[in-house]
């Protein structure tokens, strides 16, 4: 169970982590630090493993940086539910192993800021304890739900050569 | 059916007789490419456990970003890439001394038509201009293609984008492009194709298409495409590095939807801060003081952008208030510009002539912005804190308008002068 994050549209990848810090190469806890830095500081203080992100549309729009997924991976957000994404945030959602869902306007509507909910990736159940109900999206598709629970497409890819 | 011009490309490189938005098809890209960010995915190439690159000859590496490197933290990642680059034998590494990646990929002959080209950075849309499939992806997926040759693609819906009319004196594609993405908006073309027609796209130098497909990013298009004819076939005489074959879209193919322009009567417009879609005529921004002009990056760093400004300032000076930061793209450009004296000319009027590179687009390095700073840009964003201080403001405009305000200390229509 996790606590709900709630935020608008076109959030962009320079607020989610900033472009000054994008060429460094840096440890998890450096890069959860910065997470979210110019649109909400009080993210990275209080943010908890478990938590999860419900935002409007177009989120993640901009950059190509990973770094915009990986910061939020790292300070413990277990997936992201949006209205929509922009296209390479959700692909880099998927390829590190951070689960994207989407859900239609009116059910990201129902959702506030610090109700606690629990998703299930493999049925496709988000429960919402706090408002007392529950939403059903369709589940990833094979392959790409073997690179989330394989943690990423590198990982995953590691598992195939390590087969072989 | 007929196809778009997108389903062409990809049905070819897939090879299939066809394909319809909404399929996924999986292919090896022409080229893939990456830049200073490879000292990362090479990390996590090695984390595949794979050994050796699938295919040394097709990727293309190109510093960049923070060249040359600012700190010893960048110029050991620098390292590592040159490292990599002589241990899998990639032929196509281009070092600090060449220019920005999506300026490079042209010059030196890769964005050919029909080609799928990926690249670890979201302005990989450029290509587009030369009639390539082009697409920004993560890093990651730039290792897994490393180690595997091959990735997944959704086949996009595709809108056309029709544009005809002469454009008026102080107007330029820069302005096109930012009247579009203030009218689409930022969201309005998320995962799309956007291919641009009609007869002003016909008219516009090689130079100015790529502005419109570089900036396809900002509408949220998984790429932008503009069909290869006569020009393209020119600029790419000397330089193409492979056989390519011209593609046409299908008379009947069909579009998700369809915006027409008449280019005839735009004005210059301004993207005010922080949105690239927060676009107004330039009227509404005339007066506001500017303390840096920044022209350059990958959307306005060219021949004919820096010969605009030198028109401009020619035998002027800026106002002292304002600090004019000139990046050209590329050092072809670089080398050309000096030939032609524009930038004797932009240096005579008080400008600093940068090295060709992103240079403080992304607010790394060389002329980030102060608190309380407004910059005129011409880059492609303004998002807050882009250039590396979330209290300060980026304005975005043609190299024109960047031109005559640093002249006048604040935002002027370039009209007045030209």
């Amino acid at each position: 169970m996790g606590r709900v994050w709630r935020y608008g549209d076109d959030v962009n990848t320079d607020v989610i982590f900033p472009g000054k810090y994008t060429y460094k190469i840096m440890s998890d806890e450096e890069m959860a630090s910065h997470a979210l830095e110019d649109l909400d500081p009080s993210f990275a203080k209080n943010v908890k493993v478990g938590d999860i992100i419900v935002a409007g549309k177009n989120w993640g729009y901009g950059s190509s940086r990973e770094q915009a997924v990986k910061c939020l991976k790292v300070a413990g957000i277990k997936a992201i539910i949006a209205e929509s994404f922009a296209r390479i945030y959700y692909r880099n959602c998927i390829n590190l192993g951070l689960p994207a869902i989407t859900l239609k306007h009116d059910d990201i509507e129902k959702f506030d800021a610090n109700d606690e909910v629990d998703v299930d990736i493999e049925n496709g159940i988000i429960v919402n304890r706090t408002k007392n109900f529950e939403i059903h999206f369709p589940p990833f598709e094979g392959y790409v739900m073997d690179i989330i629970k394989a943690g990423g497409i590198i990982e995953y890819i590691h598992r195939q050569v390590s087969s072989q | 059916m007929g196809m778009t011009l997108t389903e062409k490309i990809l049905a070819r490189k897939a090879s299939k007789k066809e394909v319809q938005p909404g399929e996924i098809v999986t292919v090896e890209p022409t080229w893939v490419m990456s830049h200073d960010n490879s000292a990362a995915i090479l990390l996590k190439f090695k984390k595949t456990g794979v050994k050796k690159v699938w295919n040394p000859k097709k990727i293309v590496i190109i510093l960049d970003h923070t060249v040359p490197a600012p700190t010893a933290e960048y110029a050991n990642n620098h390292k590592s890439i040159r490292e990599f680059v002589k241990e899998q034998g990639i032929e196509n590494f281009w070092d600090i001394n060449t220019g920005i990646c999506h300026q490079v990929m042209a010059e030196k002959g890769y964005d050919l038509p029909g080609a799928v080209i990926v690249g670890a950075d979201s302005h990989t849309t450029t290509p587009g201009a030369f009639g390539a499939f082009a697409a920004g992806i993560g890093r990651s997926e730039v290792a897994a293609i490393w180690a595997t040759g091959k990735i997944w693609l959704r086949v996009p819906e595709s809108y056309e984008i029709i544009v005809n009319g002469r454009m008026p004196k102080g107007v330029f594609a820069k302005d096109l492009a930012l009247h579009i993405i203030g009218n689409i908006r930022a969201s309005g073309a998320v995962y799309k194709a956007v291919e641009f027609k009609g007869e002003t796209i016909k008219n516009m130098t090689i130079a100015s298409r790529m502005v419109l497909t570089n900036m396809s990013a900002e509408m949220g298009a998984k790429n932008g495409i503009i069909e290869a004819d006569n020009k393209t076939e020119a600029y790419l005489k000397d330089r193409a590095r492979k056989f390519y074959e011209i593609m046409h879209p299908d008379e009947d193919a069909e579009y998700e939807k369809r915006y027409e322009y008449d280019a005839s009567d735009l004005v210059p417009k301004i993207a005010f801060p922080h949105t690239v879609d927060n676009v107004y005529d330039i009227e509404k921004a005339e007066g506001i003081e500017i303390n840096q002009v920044f022209l350059g990056t990958c959307t306005n760093g060219r021949v004919e952008d820096l010969e605009i400004a030198a028109k401009i300032l020619k035998g002027k000076k800026i106002n002292p208030n304002v600090r004019m930061l000139v990046f050209p793209a590329s050092w072809e450009i670089w080398k050309e510009a000096d030939k032609r004296g524009i930038l004797h000319i932009l240096a005579d009027a008080g400008a600093v002539i940068m090295n060709p590179g992103c240079g403080p687009c992304l607010g790394a390095h060389a002329g980030v912005l102060a608190d309380g700073d407004k910059c005129l840009s011409t880059a492609n964003r303004n998002f807050k804190g882009r250039m590396g201080n979330p209290n300060s403001e980026i304005y975005l405009g043609s190299p024109a308008t960047a031109a005559v305000t640093a002249l006048k200390g604040y935002i002027s229509d370039p009209r007045e002068v030209l």
